[in-house]
């Protein structure tokens, strides 16, 4: 099957080591959350990926080509990021000519339209343009290539609620339209829990969990109640963290609840991804 | 139609459940077209993944069937099946968890039954 395969890959800049061992697969046809705190390393490996950046050690390959300075491999791949290669004095409908350039099955009259839709002023100066504006002209320049692999580095950063709604109903729409693999890197992660399919978490540069979101999350769930209540339950669990409040406490446990040992005190709920993830990558 | 992250069940299935809802009060007729999966993932914002998933087990069903090229229909006495469905789901659905706060209230059998029989008085007499 196409993939993008990530084989024991490592970057070091200088002494820090950004990423260490890293093996990971990018599979067809899918939208996957790549997740970490700031710094995790998530931006360090979609630049490797779109060849921005090269491995210290390990390789990547795109479709079974090498991603390393390789056409016929990076052609597959788009990376939306915080940082943009176009002179900043380029306007936002010179860009959308560029991108046509550069990518063949570039759809700027879907561009346009959509930049309409957001009151984008595509006239205007890419350097003129507010932070959500900025993210806004490139949403929708990544969203109208036609590549198998598009990479979202935090797409939504400084968009307001309005704006948000309107990009995951986009990219849905798009999803729908062309399927095809969508890596989004977020820190919003409520907001896109429902809209991923696989989950990659990134701490201290290593993945500690790559697998079906759906899964992950049914693998844990929440116990509250009176303290020494959740104590006596949680005995010989796997417990990834604890909140507590005054004689309250909830437990976050990894493992299958056994309703029928479960005291009637407690209080058993699903545990959403934000909170798997704060306590997953806790310390 | 609402989805709850902070329920423990699954989204795919609490979609199945508001399409079950849907068709149980007349919202979605029977013989009619549903709204598709596209539709439904772009205003749910749900990976069209997992409103398929849940649109699949009404099929299993016979709640929904495929029309191929054309999208997802209710079937012909859809309405009955899914009133069957609960009936037979209400003592686990209702009546355990009744039973189990009356537990932790330390309500007897006796004023359990009281409060039912209250319950459906007033409701009766609010219709």
């Amino acid at each position: 099957m196409p993939s993008i395969a990530i084989n024991h890959v490592s970057k070091q800049f200088n002494k820090v080591h950004a990423l260490e061992d890293v093996t990971l697969q990018f599979e067809e046809g899918k939208i996957y959350g790549l997740l970490g705190r700031n710094g995790a390393g998530k931006s360090t490996l979609l630049n490797l990926i779109s060849n921005r950046l090269f491995p210290t050690a390990g390789e990547i390959t795109i479709n079974g080509r090498p991603a390393c300075e390789n056409d016929q491999a990076q052609r597959l791949v788009y990376l939306m990021s915080e940082k943009t290669f176009y002179p900043e004095t380029m306007r936002v409908k010179e860009v959308f000519d560029w991108t046509g350039r550069f990518y063949k099955g570039f759809d700027k009259n879907e561009a346009i339209r959509l930049a309409h839709e957001f009151k984008l002023d595509i006239t205007k100066k890419v350097k003129g343009l507010s932070t959500g504006y900025s993210s806004i002209y490139k949403l929708i320049t990544a969203l109208c290539v036609d590549v198998p692999y598009l990479f979202l580095d935090e797409p939504v950063l400084g968009l307001d609620a309005n704006h948000r709604d309107m990009f995951y109903k986009l990219l849905l729409e798009s999803y729908a339209a062309r399927p095809r693999t969508i890596v989004i890197s977020t820190h919003l992660i409520e907001e896109i829990s429902g809209i991923i399919e696989e989950i990659v978490i990134i701490k201290e540069g290593r993945v500690i969990k790559a697998q079906n979101c759906e899964e992950l999350l049914s693998q844990g769930y929440c116990v509250s109640g009176k303290a020494s209540d959740v104590d006596a339950y949680v005995q010989g669990k796997e417990v990834i963290g604890i909140d507590a409040l005054g004689g309250l406490k909830t437990a976050y446990v990894m493992g299958q609840c056994d309703k029928s040992a479960l005291d009637a005190n407690l209080e058993v709920s699903k545990m959403d991804l934000q909170k798997l993830f704060i306590q997953l990558t806790n310390s | 139609m609402n989805l709850d992250y902070q329920s423990e069940k699954p989204i795919y299935l609490q979609i199945a459940q508001e399409i079950e809802d849907a068709v149980f009060t007349g919202a979605f007729l029977e013989e009619t077209q549903i709204p598709s999966t596209t539709e439904l993932s772009m205003a749910l914002k749900i990976n069209p993944a997992t409103v398929l998933k849940g649109m699949n087990l009404l099929v299993e069903e016979g709640i929904l069937y495929k029309r191929r090229g054309l999208g997802m229909f209710v079937c012909q006495g859809a309405a009955k099946k899914v009133k069957q469905k609960r009936q037979n789901e209400f003592y686990q659905n209702y009546v355990e968890n009744l039973l189990q706060e009356a537990k932790k209230l330390h309500l007897k059998k006796e004023e359990l039954i009281a409060l039912i029989e209250r319950g459906y008085d007033d409701a009766v007499h609010c219709d």
